[in-house]
């Protein structure tokens, strides 16, 4: 199949002068187009399988104005994480005032390295009891979506239980606004 | 011209016909995939370690485009009239509810949706249209909508999936949030895309250990 027939008709004899010119073979090795083919079909197979988007499952909690109703989280196990603008991502842990603020406020970034928001975390849940462990999540208006999913996967990936979102307070803001020029990316 | 007698047996195999298989298949794979059409509102979704599937019926699904524009949309087109004749009947906007069943999205104010409806379905591109207005809680549009589909479902399981793009801002979605919580529907689903845990997380030791995650 591969191969043409290059004998030239009939099979008549030249004169006894004439050298017959060497035959070169026509046949074609294929080995390579075929791994090729099947190289290609395996990627058409993967790529119309894997493409399926996934769900990240969000719980909201009930919006309440009684205090009795409200959710206690206690001061020890309480650990704040602040979403700043350019994938900024700040943290503190218990209540923030001014006294403190200096010092407990801190700054990380989306990496898994020293710095990043995943050892922060690693770091207060192992120091807590975890009955007590919540983190708040407090996203700015100047983050982006991307980062909100990226810190709810985060409690995924550290198996954190009690997590919630919560709206941003004003000083939160400011502090942000303040820290934001000197914080690592 | 005389041939050699002894018969020698060639080691090459034809490699013709295992050729004609693999392009054989290697077209119909090609023919048979289903690319992607091109969606009218482009939105790249965020990553994360979920690995349950987003589902595929009985969704209603809010689009939160890189703009922080908000589009609607549900698959159940009886759902769908229902909702068109409910707003005909609070509104009185006059609604074609025909036009409105067959609309893959919704993505305009309410005051304008039947403009929106007499726009050809394939000339509605996200990036021209309104969106549902729901940048302030005094005008969030999207409060509506969430209520006719809750009344359109009625006790029915209904999954609520919201699909934002990396870079919107978070108040849209936190404008949506609060559209859903006044509607006390507290449990919805973010479309993302597939991702598998950090080596040496928690995470992943749970995975490795055969444990289920949700």
């Amino acid at each position: 199949m591969a191969e043409m027939d290059t004998s030239g008709g009939g099979g008549h004899k030249k004169g006894p002068g004439v050298k017959k010119a060497k035959k070169l073979s026509t046949r074609v090795d294929l080995t390579p187009m075929v791994d090729l083919g099947f190289l290609l079909i395996t990627f058409f197979i993967f790529t119309t399988t894997m493409s399926q988007p996934t769900a990240l499952n969000l719980y909201l909690p009930k919006d309440t104005d009684k205090p009795e109703e409200q959710n206690k989280a206690k001061e020890s196990g309480a650990f704040t994480i602040l979403l700043g603008k350019d994938n900024h991502v700040f943290y503190y842990e218990g209540i923030l005032d001014n006294s403190n603020a200096s010092t407990n406020f801190k700054s990380a970034n989306f990496g898994s390295g020293d710095d990043g928001i995943r050892s922060a975390i690693l770091k207060k849940k192992s120091s807590t009891n975890p009955q007590d462990f919540v983190v708040v999540i407090k996203p700015s208006d100047d983050c982006e979506y991307k980062n909100v999913v990226d810190i709810l996967d985060e409690m995924a990936i550290n198996v954190v239980k009690r997590y919630a979102l919560v709206d941003i307070s004003d000083i939160e803001v400011q502090l942000i606004n303040a820290t934001e020029a000197s914080a690592p990316k | 011209m005389g041939r050699p007698k002894i018969a020698r047996k060639s080691t090459n195999i034809d490699m013709t016909a295992m050729c004609d298989v693999a392009f054989l298949l290697l077209s119909f794979f090609i023919l048979t995939t289903k690319f992607k059409p091109a969606e009218a509102i482009t939105v790249v979704t965020p990553n994360s370690v979920s690995s349950k599937p987003a589902p595929e019926k009985d969704f209603v699904l809010v689009t939160i485009d890189k703009d922080g524009k908000v589009f609607f949309s549900m698959d159940d087109e009886n759902k769908k009239a229902f909702i068109a004749e409910s707003i005909n009947n609070t509104k009185n906007l006059g609604l074609n509810v025909n036009a409105f069943k067959k609309a893959g999205f919704i993505g305009a104010p309410f005051s304008q949706l039947s403009q929106f409806l007499a726009i050809p379905e394939d000339q509605r591109k996200g990036a021209a249209l309104p969106g549902i207005p729901c940048k302030d809680s005094a005008n969030n549009e999207m409060v509506e909508w969430f209520r006719l589909v809750k009344s359109a479902y009625g006790g029915q399981k209904v999954n609520l999936l919201l699909k934002g793009d990396n870079s919107s801002k978070y108040p849209a979605f936190k404008n949506v949030v609060a559209a859903l919580k006044k509607n006390e529907l507290f449990k919805f689903q973010m479309v993302t895309n597939p991702e598998s845990a950090p080596t040496g997380s928690e995470l992943y030791k749970k995975q490795m250990s055969g444990e289920k995650s949700n």
